[in-house]
């Protein structure tokens, strides 16, 4: 037994522990997360002045650039607890692994509807293949990969350790994509458009933009907390603790 | 209970996978056919002018053998399973990676090979010019072992399951996008007469580690799916 | 209020961008808390069905 790592984790990792624990959690995120995306919502709308190139279309940004590092993030943290998952077997760690996949792929598709909507403007059209855009619908590709693997096994831990072996294989995927995707790009001479250099952005375009950043962050915790929570009590459904719990709702 | 020498094992695996399939001639053809129909198709969608053909010979051809291998790639261990075949090779001494190495390499062969072979013919057919096709062949053979190799590890993965097919499409795409990317960026390359040497020696390098990596990680793949 | 509503002419592009942002994160907040209840129901439904069992099996050898 490793010594190293403190009982706290250990007991973390137990089911009925994280089912209480992320229930605590949970309505504590979802206020920062409603909180702080109001205030950068506020900032990003109304404060922060007109962009003087792209006049008030740029806004979209404030969705649409945390919507694509949550979407990057996301399948970091499941790709480290699937790896988790696979060597250890902590069941916890596949049902994180899994349970971010369409949190992931959310974040992907909103990043792809939002970069389409304001490509409408810079581009002309609604649809170019532009390196970013595509890497970012290569990853969707990937998280829907993830999550039908997982549903087409009839035995769901088996699925899951199945479908963490197949987002271990993505994220070494991931930058061999982003760098060919970038080479074919540079070789078709395609519409690349920097959309904003370092200088233009101002102060008063960051701090909202960070602070919508936090907030999806946030949201990812409560959204991973509520799922997690059904999961467990979906694959523990034996267990008295999970029977304690669906005792007492009815007698609610 | 001795143990067989590993160099026999692999042959014997080898002649195996090669005997079935010849005995199963007709399903050989199916990939070679569903090229040849697709190929055909294009011109009647796009027009006959040659200009235009050239320009898209070479991403057609490619892209049509990839999905005709495809359409191959789920039957690569399935009768193994149905028959439990492939169990004893999970419980057999030998390393799993170099006995399932063996079986792609005869899927290679029996699959991809042909196709490489009429490519010259599907290619001609969309009008590409002479001076490209050994580059074309080039590209072929770098990437068709590559597809095998990566599907093979995809088609480990959905061993346990049901249904497969779109799901297998679905998983392979975001995989294959970068060696479609090379294959085809070499060839227009030298449709334009420029340097082509750079995406080949890429997919090259990429062929070499994953000759290495995927056996091991098809392996892996496997004992997830079966066991329980 | 207008002017902002507006905003300056790209009303068409921002607004549907922040409504998809809104709708799609509504929807995933919403799947795991009505999966939750249903698999608390269906639970429930399976433990109703044990005791109802175990009910019979307990008075069946009172009737012989």
């Amino acid at each position: 037994m490793s010594s190293w790592i403190p009982l706290w984790l250990h007991k973390l990792g137990s089911p009925p522990t994280f089912y209480r624990f992320a229930g605590k959690l949970r309505p504590w995120m979802l206020a920062l997360a409603i909180v702080l995306g109001l205030v950068a919502l506020y900032g990003g709308l109304v404060l922060a002045p007109p962009d003087y190139q792209q006049g008030d279309d740029y806004r979209i940004i404030f969705v649409h650039v945390p919507s694509a590092w949550m979407g990057l993030f996301i399948y970091g943290v499941m790709a480290v607890s699937a790896f988790i998952a696979l060597v250890w077997r902590i069941k916890l760690a596949e049902v994180v692994a899994m349970e971010s996949a369409p949190i992931g792929a959310a974040f992907t598709l909103i990043t792809l509807v939002t970069g389409s909507l304001w490509g409408v403007r810079m581009w002309g059209t609604w649809w170019t293949w532009d390196a970013r855009l595509t890497s970012e619908l290569v990853l969707l590709f990937l998280y829907l990969g993830v999550i039908g693997l997982y549903h087409a096994f009839e035995d769901r831990r088996q699925g899951a350790r199945a479908a963490a072996f197949l987002a271990l294989i993505g994220i070494i995927n991931v930058p061999i994509v982003h760098f060919s995707v970038n080479w074919w790009n540079t070789l078709h001479q395609g519409s690349t458009v920097r959309l904003f250099g370092p200088s233009t952005m101002t102060d008063s375009m960051i701090w909202p933009l960070l602070t919508m950043m936090v907030a999806t962050k946030c949201y990812y915790v409560f959204s991973l907390c509520s799922r997690v929570r059904a999961d467990l009590l979906a694959l523990e459904g034996g267990k008295d603790w999970v029977r304690q719990i669906a005792a007492g709702e009815s007698a609610r | 209970m001795s143990q067989a020498p590993l160099g026999r094992a692999c042959a014997a695996v080898l002649r195996r996978d090669l005997t079935l399939a010849w005995r199963r001639r007709g399903d050989i053809a199916m990939p070679v056919l569903y090229a040849l129909i697709v190929t055909t198709l294009f011109p009647f969608a796009l027009g006959p002018e040659n200009a235009l053909l050239q320009r898209i010979a070479g991403g057609a051809v490619l892209v049509t053998v990839l999905l005709a291998m495809l359409l191959a790639l789920d039957g690569m261990f399935r009768s193994d399973i149905e028959d439990g075949s492939l169990e004893q090779l999970v419980l057999a001494p030998q390393p799993l990676a170099l006995m399932l190495g063996m079986k792609i390499l005869a899927h290679w062969l029996t699959t991809a090979l042909p196709l490489i072979v009429i490519a010259p013919m599907l290619a001609s057919m969309l009008q590409l010019p002479a001076a490209a096709m050994p580059v074309m062949m080039l590209a072929l053979a770098l990437a068709t072992p590559m597809l095998s190799l990566l599907g093979a590890v995809l088609v480990a993965l959905t061993a346990g399951t049901r249904r497969s097919g779109m799901l297998l499409a679905l998983m392979l795409l975001p995989l294959c996008v970068p060696v479609v990317i090379f294959a085809a960026g070499a060839l227009a390359a030298a449709q334009q007469g420029l340097p082509w040497i750079a995406p080949i020696a890429w997919l090259g390098a990429a062929l070499a580690l994953a000759l290495v990596l995927a056996p091991l990680a098809c392996a892996a793949a496997l004992r997830i799916a079966l066991d329980a | 209020m207008n002017q902002f509503l507006a905003m300056g002419g790209y009303a068409v592009y921002v607004w549907p961008a922040y409504a998809v942002f809104l709708v799609v994160l509504l929807a995933d907040a919403l799947a795991p808390v009505l999966r939750r209840r249903r698999v608390l129901r269906e639970l429930r439904g399976r433990l109703a069905r044990q005791a109802a069992r175990q009910q019979r099996h307990a008075d069946t050898p009172t009737d012989a």
